[in-house]
């Protein structure tokens, strides 16, 4: 790694300071990438600003229908929180299937979000949920964040804060971990809300993405049979060492069922 | 350069570092704990795994200035008076090491699991032990130790 400075903020407003006055900062929430980045020379920072020790930035909390979840927040304190479990078991069950335990005890939402790997596991629930980032600036819904490969919509020191999430009526998460590295080879994100059926496929494109064929016909039948027919197009899919275009289209179906069936 | 105090198996340690240190090197290069093995320093193997506030993380993927006061508990610091932690002592028993690379980052993290749930099955072990590999054994010891050292902590 090449040298850099390290600050250690207590309060968003300095953390926005800091990153303001530096040449060229990064922020670091647990480190899981942005350390590994920077091992590579992939990343160079001059300045490391470790937002892990911001207040604002951490908690987990129910009010009514919204769970919301602090951007610093682990992904192990996801999986074993009882508010979670008890209004959104599919979130907690997600996080309890990031990487392993030691990544899950310093990985974060925010980070993994910020970060927004094509095989990441929370982008599928942000968009299945319809859940909105709330940032240093401004509210986005999860569509709008996930923009492209590695991209989002934040800007230039502009801070994730917290997610809020609807209470969904029914959901669930299934993925095909990659055996190493447990990433989602494909994961589909199902929930059922008031408003109808969301299913957020993430580790098969570029970026997390709706398949708008499989709402409709869950909208009329919640039921896996209510998928049979409907073919998922390998066009634009990944295609890698790990699967093909059409394997991860042939995925997309059967974890989609599955995530119906353990939704119930 | 940032000045860390944190406890290192239950000895007060103060340091002034480079932000680039990572806490494995703290741990290896600077304070001779070298029973924590750095297997891959990709985040992937495991070797790595010590105990932070009690809960296992890979200190070659956490900068020594993010440990500022923390407890961190590595593998010289599970024996009590010349006396072996249970798990250590089961891995014996069991055969589970054969070059024993592995074997401090699969030992704290079984200690971590058996803490957190005393009466682990099987299943939990390996889901446990997903981000620990061990290039020697083919696990299956591992799995017999882990389950016989959570129960020797049950007491
Ligand atoms: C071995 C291994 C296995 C993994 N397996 C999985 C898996 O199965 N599924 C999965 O989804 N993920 C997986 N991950 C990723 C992991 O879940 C982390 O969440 C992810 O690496 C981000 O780490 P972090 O939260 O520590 O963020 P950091 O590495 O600290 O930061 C990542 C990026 O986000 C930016 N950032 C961080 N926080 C904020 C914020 N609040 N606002 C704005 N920008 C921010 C940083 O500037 C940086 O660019 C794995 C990682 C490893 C090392
Ligand atoms: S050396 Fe840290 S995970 Fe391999
Ligand atoms: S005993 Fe050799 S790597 Fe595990």
């Amino acid at each position: 790694m090449y040298e850099f400075e390290y600050h250690q903020p207590k309060t968003l407003e300095e953390a926005a300071k800091l990153f303001a006055d530096a040449d060229d900062p990064q922020f670091m929430a647990g480190g899981q990438t942005i350390i590994p980045v920077m091992k590579q020379h992939l990343a160079m920072p001059s300045d490391i600003i470790d937002i892990g020790r911001i207040a604002d930035l951490q908690g987990i909390s129910v009010d009514g229908d919204t769970l919301t979840i602090g951007a610093m927040t682990r992904h192990g304190d996801v999986a074993g929180s009882d508010e979670v479990r008890k209004s959104i078991p599919a979130l907690s069950d997600l996080a309890s299937h990031i990487g392993d335990p030691a990544v899950r005890n310093r990985g974060t939402l925010g980070g993994s979000i910020a970060n927004n790997d094509p095989a990441a596991d929370y982008p599928a629930a942000l968009v299945a949920l319809g859940a909105t980032v709330y940032t240093t600036s401004r509210e986005i819904s999860a569509e709008d964040f996930f923009t492209a490969m590695f991209e989002t919509a934040l800007e230039d020191g502009e801070m994730v804060v917290k997610v809020t999430f609807p209470v969904p009526e029914k959901a669930a998460y299934e993925k095909f971990p990659n055996p190493a590295s447990r990433y989602a080879t494909t994961g589909v994100f199902v929930a059922r809300t008031g408003d109808g059926v969301r299913v957020a496929v993430t580790g098969a494109g570029a970026c997390v993405f709706r398949q708008s064929d499989f709402e409709k016909a869950l909208d009329t039948d919640f039921s896996p049979p209510a998928l049979d027919g409907i073919s998922v197009s390998a066009d634009g899919l990944n295609s890698d060492l790990h699967a093909s275009a059409e394997y991860r289209a042939n995925l997309i179906t059967v974890l989609a069922k599955r995530a119906v069936k353990h939704a119930g | 350069m940032p000045v860390i105090s944190l406890s290192v198996n239950g000895i007060p340690v103060t340091a002034e570092v480079e932000p680039r240190l990572l806490l494995s090197s703290l741990l290896r290069d600077h304070l001779g704990l070298t029973g924590t093995h750095v297997g891959c320093d990709t985040s992937q193997c495991g070797a790595c795994v010590v105990h932070v506030d009690g809960k296992p993380v890979k200190s070659c993927a956490m900068l020594a200035a993010q440990a500022d006061g923390t407890q961190i508990t590595t593998i010289e610091g599970l024996a009590q008076k010349g006396k072996l932690h249970p798990m250590q002592e089961a891995f014996r028993d069991n055969h589970a090491l054969q070059c024993g690379f592995c074997t401090p980052g699969m030992v704290m993290m079984s200690v971590a699991l058996a803490t957190e749930q005393p009466d682990l099955d099987e299943a939990a072990v390996c889901k446990g032990l997903e981000g620990n590999l061990c290039r020697c054994t083919g696990y299956q010891n591992i799995i017999k130790a882990v389950m016989a050292g959570a129960k020797a902590m049950r007491g």
